[in-house]
Formats: C-alpha cells, sequence, structure tokens
C-alpha cells in the first residue's frame, strides 16, 4: 500500500508521512522474542521428558523457566506484535502520523526494558508468584509508564484523524489498550517490603479472584481483542476484500468485551470461591462464545468471492487457518467452563493443550501472517524475501499446532479420567505418580510438535531478516483522504 | 450465606448481572431489526479507510443469533436454577459444600460393611488380612508417599517406616495416635546449654561414639560430661525415649543427616519437625486400616 500511496495525488504536505521506524522496531523485535520465547518453551517440555535438563540449578529450574516462557511469548512476543501492528493499523486507518513524536519512540525501549527485566529477574527467582504477572513491583511501574505513554499515542492518533469513522479494527486495540491498564493496575496492587520484594494487596480468596479476573482477562483482551484487531484490518488486506458485516462487528464487539471481563471464575471451580461466584463465570464464559464466534465469521466470511487466492497465498493462509483455530478454542473454552466438564479437565494437561490451540494456533499464526504483511512494506520490497520459505513455515507451524494439542488431549483427558477414578472399596485406584508416568510418550509428542513450532519460527526469523537487510526502511507518504470516509 | 458484608451487594451483583445479559439481547435484537441501507451498489456502507478498506452491510447470520439466543436462555435457567444471583440460593437448592457431603455420606454407607469387618478385627490380625492390606496401601500410596515415599523407607527429614526405628512408638496404638493426631517433634538448639564450639565438638563426636560410628576418640572423652544436657531428652544411655519423641541416638539411624558436621548443625540450630494430623481426611476406621498396613511394614 505504501507504494499505492506514493503514487496518489498528496493532499497532504510533503512532510505527511506515517512514522514506521518504530514499527520496524517492534516488528523485527516481535520476531527474534518470538524465537526466544518458544525455544524457553521447548526446553521446558523437554525437561518435562527428561526432568535431568533442569541441571540441577535453580537458575535453569522449571518453576523459573515457564514464568519465563509465558511471559516472553505473550507480552514479549505477543506485545511487540501489538504494538507494532496497532501503530501501522491506527496511522493507516486514520490516515495520519502517530501521535506524540517520541514518545512512541519511548514505548519501543520502556517496553524492551521491561521484557529485559523479566528475562532477568525472573530465572533469578524473583516473582509476585501470580501467575501472568510475576513480575516484581518496579517492574510493574515501568510497565504502567510504558503503558500509559502507548494510551496517549494511540488515542491521540485516533483523536486526530483526518477520516471520519473510527475503523473496526481500532474499536478493539482501543478496548484491548484500556482494560489490560485496568487489569494490570488492579492486579499488581500489590505492598512493597523491599526492593523486588513485595506482597499482593488482596489476601485468600479474594486474592486469587482478582488473579483469575486478571488472568482471564490477560487471555481476553491482550490475547483476543488485540489481535483481533490485527485481524481486522489484516485479514481484508490481504484478501483485498471488504469486511463481511458491519453489524456483526458491533453486536461482537460490545459482547465480547462486555462478557469477557466475568469469566475469570471458572479458573476456580470447585475451589473456596462462593458458589454462586462458580456459577456467574460458568453463565458468562457460555454466552462468550457467540461473542467470540463473531469475530471468526467476520474474517472468514470476509473471504467470501476469494476463497481461491487461500490455494496461492501463503499469508492469507496463516490468517485464515488462525480463524480456524480461535474458533476452534473459543468453542473449546466455554465447554470447559461448564463445571462438569471442568472436574475432568482442570488442573489437567487438557487446559495447557486448550491455552495452546489459542496461543500457537489463533495469537501465533496471525502474528505471523501480519508481520509477513508488513515486513516487506516497511523495508520497501515487494514481498518478503522467500515466499518458499513462508510455505513451509505454514506446514510446520500447523502441523506442529496439531501434534501439540492432540498429545495434550489424549494426556489430559486420560489423566483427569485415572485422577478420579475410585475402586469398589472407596480408594482411589491410581496415584498421581502412575498418571505422571502415563503422560511421558505424550510429553514426547508435545515436544516434536512443539520443536516444529520453533522450527518455522527459526525460518521466518531468517526469513525477515533477509528481507530487511536487502532492502531499506521506506517512507510512506500518507494517501489522500477518500471521497466518502 | 455469608459471603455479603451488606444488603448492597447482592442486590448489586444481581442488577448488573441480569442488566448485563438482557443488554445482550438487546443488543442482538435491536442489531439484527435495524434494516441497513446500502449507500452503494456493492452492498458496503460507503464508508473508506487507508485507500481500500471497506465493510459491507451483510445482516447477522441467522444461525449465529441463534447460538447466541440459546445460551443467554440456558444463562437465565441456570441462574434460575443454581445460586448466582447475590443471595439467591437457586431453586435446586443445590450448593457445593451439600453435594460433597451428600456424595461423602453415601460413600461411607457404602463401606460401612466393609470396614465394620475391618474394625473389629485386632491390628496384628488385619495386617495379614490381603483385602485391608490393598486398602491401606492404596490409602498409604496416596497420602503418606509423599514424605515416606513409595517404599515407605523415607529420605532425610521424613522417617523410615520399615526399620523398626520409631521417634514415637511403634506399637498399634502409638501409631494409630500418630496418623490420628500428628506429631510435633522440637529439638531446642543446645550449643548455649552445651558450651563453646569446642564442646559442641567434643559433644558430636561422643554421640558418633554411641552408634560406634567414626568419630575422633579423645573428643568423644572429653564431651562425655557435657552429654549430661542431652541426657535429659535422650537418655544417658542415648536410646531415646518415646514418650517425648527424642531419637534413638545409638542406632546409627540418622534422620536429619550423619556424620560430625549434621550432628553440630543440630545441636547448635535445634530441629523443628512436623507430621500433619490425618484425622480430618480419614475415619476412623480407614485409620485404623492405615495403622495395620504401617505397622505391617515392619512386622511382617
Amino acid at each position: 500500500m505504501t507504494i499505492g500511496g506514493i503514487s496518489m495525488n498528496l493532499t497532504n504536505t510533503p512532510s505527511a508521512t506515517y512514522n514506521d521506524s518504530v514499527i520496524r522496531q517492534f516488528s523485527i523485535m516481535a520476531v527474534i522474542w518470538g524465537v526466544v520465547g518458544m525455544l524457553v518453551g521447548v526446553v521446558i517440555a523437554a525437561q518435562l521428558v527428561w526432568p535431568e535438563l533442569n541441571l540441577g540449578l535453580p537458575w535453569t529450574s522449571f518453576g523459573r523457566l515457564r514464568p519465563l516462557h509465558t511471559n516472553a511469548v505473550i507480552f514479549a512476543f505477543g506485545g511487540c506484535t501489538l504494538f507494532a501492528t496497532s501503530y501501522y493499523v491506527v496511522q493507516r486507518t486514520c490516515q495520519t502520523r502517530l501521535f506524540g513524536g517520541k514518545l512512541a519512540s519511548f514505548t519501543f525501549w520502556g517496553w524492551q526494558a521491561v521484557i529485559v527485566a523479566a528475562a532477568v529477574s525472573l530465572p533469578l527467582g524473583y516473582t509476585t508468584g501470580k501467575e501472568y504477572a510475576e513480575l516484581e513491583w518496579p517492574i510493574d511501574i515501568l510497565i504502567t509508564i510504558v503503558w500509559v505513554c502507548y494510551a496517549i499515542v494511540f488515542f491521540g492518533t485516533i483523536g486526530t484523524r483526518k477520516v471520519k469513522h473510527i475503523y473496526v479494527a481500532n474499536w478493539f486495540y482501543g478496548a484491548f489498550i484500556i482494560a489490560v491498564a485496568l487489569l494490570h493496575v488492579v492486579n499488581s496492587a500489590e505492598v512493597p517490603a523491599s526492593f523486588m520484594k513485595s506482597y499482593s494487596a488482596y489476601a485468600g480468596v479474594q486474592d486469587a479472584m482478582v488473579q483469575w479476573w486478571y488472568g482471564h482477562n490477560a487471555v481476553g483482551f491482550f490475547l483476543t481483542a488485540g489481535f483481533l484487531g490485527i485481524m481486522y484490518y489484516f485479514v481484508p488486506k490481504q484478501a483485498e476484500r471488504p469486511v463481511y458485516s458491519y453489524s456483526l462487528s458491533i453486536v461482537h464487539f460490545w459482547a465480547l468485551i462486555f462478557t469477557y471481563m466475568w469469566a475469570g471464575p471458572h479458573h476456580l471451580h470447585y475451589t473456596a470461591l462462593p458458589d454462586w461466584t462458580q456459577s456467574l463465570g460458568m453463565v458468562f464464559s457460555l454466552i462468550l462464545l457467540a461473542p467470540s464466534w463473531g469475530g471468526m465469521i467476520n474474517g472468514i466470511m470476509t473471504l467470501s468471492g476469494a476463497w481461491h487466492k487461500l490455494r496461492t497465498d501463503p499469508i492469507l493462509r496463516f490468517l485464515i487457518v488462525s480463524l480456524s483455530f480461535y474458533g476452534m478454542s473459543t468453542f473449546e473454552g466455554p465447554m470447559m467452563a461448564i463445571k462438569t466438564v471442568n472436574s475432568l479437565s482442570h488442573y489437567t494437561d487438557w487446559t495447557v493443550g486448550h491455552v495452546h490451540s489459542g496461543a500457537l494456533g489463533w495469537v501465533g499464526l496471525i502474528s505471523m501472517g501480519s508481520l509477513y504483511y508488513m515486513v516487506p512494506k516497511l523495508f520497501g520490497q515487494k514481498q518478503m524475501h522467500s515466499m518458499k520459505a513462508i510455505e513451509v513455515h505454514f506446514w510446520m507451524a500447523t502441523i506442529g499446532i496439531v501434534m501439540y494439542i492432540s498429545a495434550l488431549w489424549i494426556s489430559g483427558v486420560m489423566e483427569g479420567l485415572m485422577w478420579r477414578s475410585i475402586n469398589a472399596d472407596g480408594t482411589l485406584t491410581y496415584t498421581f505418580v502412575e498418571s505422571v508416568k502415563a503422560k511421558h510418550p505424550y510429553y514426547i509428542l508435545r515436544l516434536c510438535g512443539g520443536l516444529l513450532y520453533l522450527s518455522g519460527m527459526v525460518i521466518m526469523l531468517w526469513n525477515v531478516l533477509k528481507t530487511a537487510t536487502s532492502g531499506k526502511p521506506a517512507t510512506a507518504h500518507i494517501p489522500a483522504v477518500a471521497a466518502h470516509a | 450465606m455469608s459471603d455479603f458484608i451488606s444488603d448492597f451487594w447482592p442486590v448489586f451483583i444481581t442488577v448488573i448481572t441480569l442488566g448485563g445479559i438482557f443488554g445482550c439481547a438487546l443488543l442482538l435484537w435491536m442489531t439484527s431489526r435495524r434494516k441497513v441501507s446500502a449507500n452503494q451498489g456493492d452492498n458496503t456502507s460507503g464508508h473508506v479507510w487507508d485507500v481500500d478498506l471497506r465493510e459491507m452491510n451483510n445482516p447477522l447470520p441467522r444461525w449465529w443469533v441463534g447460538l447466541f439466543v440459546i445460551t443467554i436462555v440456558f444463562g437465565l435457567f441456570y441462574l434460575y436454577a443454581y445460586p448466582g444471583l447475590g443471595r439467591n440460593a437457586g431453586q435446586l437448592g443445590w450448593s457445593s459444600a451439600g453435594q460433597y457431603d451428600e456424595e461423602m455420606a453415601k460413600a461411607n454407607k457404602a463401606l460401612e460393611p466393609l470396614y465394620a469387618k475391618f474394625e473389629a478385627m485386632k491390628v496384628e490380625d488385619l495386617a495379614k488380612d490381603p483385602q485391608a492390606h490393598a486398602i491401606g496401601e492404596r490409602l498409604f500410596m496416596n497420602n503418606c508417599a509423599q514424605c515416606h515415599g513409595s517404599d515407605a523407607r523415607g529420605s532425610r527429614g521424613f522417617p523410615n517406616l520399615t526399620d523398626h526405628d520409631w521417634l514415637h512408638g511403634g506399637t498399634p496404638d502409638k501409631i494409630q495416635e500418630t496418623i490420628t493426631l500428628g506429631r510435633i517433634g522440637i529439638m531446642p538448639p543446645m550449643a548455649a546449654a552445651v558450651g563453646n564450639d569446642e564442646d559442641v565438638k567434643n559433644v558430636a563426636n561422643y554421640v558418633l561414639s554411641l552408634s560406634g560410628s567414626p568419630h575422633d576418640e579423645a573428643r568423644a572423652a572429653l564431651g562425655k560430661d557435657k552429654f549430661a544436657v542431652c541426657a535429659a531428652c535422650h537418655g544417658a544411655d542415648g536410646k531415646g525415649n518415646i514418650d517425648i519423641g527424642s531419637a534413638n541416638l545409638t542406632d546409627n539411624i540418622w534422620l536429619h543427616g550423619s556424620g560430625e558436621s549434621a550432628i553440630i548443625k543440630r545441636i547448635n540450630e535445634g530441629k523443628v519437625n512436623q507430621m500433619p494430623s490425618w484425622q480430618s481426611k480419614f475415619t476412623p476406621a480407614q485409620i485404623h486400616v492405615l495403622t495395620a498396613y504401617v505397622w505391617g511394614l515392619s512386622n511382617n
């Protein structure tokens, strides 16, 4: 589009260009952190197969590397992708330069500082013990500062837009930025005891509830709303088709952001959480099914009349297959939130498999697709260095995901059934360690799936670096605003 | 229900819950009713972003609306039947604690004849009963093995249950008491009472000499008198006392580590060790069966 932009008659001043340098930075780092985060994931998957790989050292033990993996893939890989795409999308759909001058650049360096601080402090054992919010209070403060600046840049750009209507992708990005700020500030409320040690402001079951209100909305807003923002720009752009239904986007947007906020208690079924809270969590998790699928329908149906492009366009395939995984995991999620199902699935590998069908399938693939779309444009190239490599990456990733999630479905359901199996004399049929032993082959299969997925990501890194180094940073001029906008 | 500190919160929760669900339904109804007029012949809204981004005016898919409605209706029924709306306990009167109690009562009733038979038997006979042994083993593997090991041979800090060495006694009664109430073993730091570092080292060597472990003969001789303060609990002969759970120092079994440095550490720092009580987890009959299993580990 930048090339198209240059050829259009410019109503803006000659200096009216998009700020793409920060997007280039975030895009490259997204790919690098993706490789790092997935590598740590493969290492800990290997540790589950061969515990000796802990090396007997505290810094390389599973308990410290696991939060490093989750933080790296969610906040480093996913976060950098969200920053890159949201800056790209908000400028182009508002047809104005990023607001706030150097503030955008600060968000880049600030966010990288957060990631590096996480990568150092987590293996050293500094943790709040809150899942997906492990980082200690000084880093929490830095995150807050960076996030406020991000909000200023994003909403400032919306506020200075040259197009009358706010494009649907920006609703999702906007909801994601506001909700994540709210979640982070509330859940990270803590009392510092010393440098790098703090205690939660909440106690007991309230603390657990706040934690999972945060935890599930990190999925809902960081990993869903944000990435739906990506979907709403890159799918119609890559397919060169209009978005399927404006009405659908309205209903599913409002229903999604309202309903997600309630779903957290399903992480605490059959615990000390009061029954009424568990019921509400379950009911809203079920009601969430249709709003979630609204996004999938709007994305996939955008392809109406352009299905044939899937045969030839590997980037579009990344985007559309990611929507299929989105649909699958947002069906699986509400089902697992039903208490009867949850009594089998809770605490088992099924949950881990579910998360990864969303993370590898939805978040991962749509990130890769959007980066493959942006990178050549950002570096003044017609397309990625190797289209063949994208094709190879697609198949490695897809096969890797299928291996990973099927392995954990089997091992999860198996261990759930083993745990609940009771003899006629009232004793448990299996000991816990027997269920661990039974999972061994599936852990090997899962490792293979993860290894395939990581290998695809390494190919992507090579492809992106080749594309970047063979091109040079491109200047994108802001095109004239269309008459009907 | 004591979940609420005032009457405000249950009302608040009910209002936003129902408001939210009906809000979703209203949004759905209004949007599916809304006739979208295509500004253009191509069925798009007429808005254009970034040169070529458009959106179409397609109506909501009917099956999707149906799916949404089904989940809303189900949700309302569920909140009618089960606790959810503030203080409302739900029409079915279900609660998780109630379901648990009911299932446990049912299971315990079904198992009553089986356990009645076991309860009538003495621990010594029960240990030879294959069925009781199988039950005891499964109870042990799922509840005791975490600390005492699958082979019941323990590890550092966790007693071996197969070696005839009992801190609190190995008779059936004592084992039953241990399982039921748990045990807390306390040895206070003794360095101040023993004397200086040299004295501590001497006493440690004397302790080692009691079990014939490798030790420094001269130091052991010097430490013998100082052992008097230890004898208060461990006995003058160092054989311990099961009434207070003090360890036998003469049998070369070292729960918290053997050798001079480990013993010096114990004298200097003392030790608190704990086994939890199991009476809230098991019925008395189950504890009886488990006692027989544990007793049998070293008496068969």
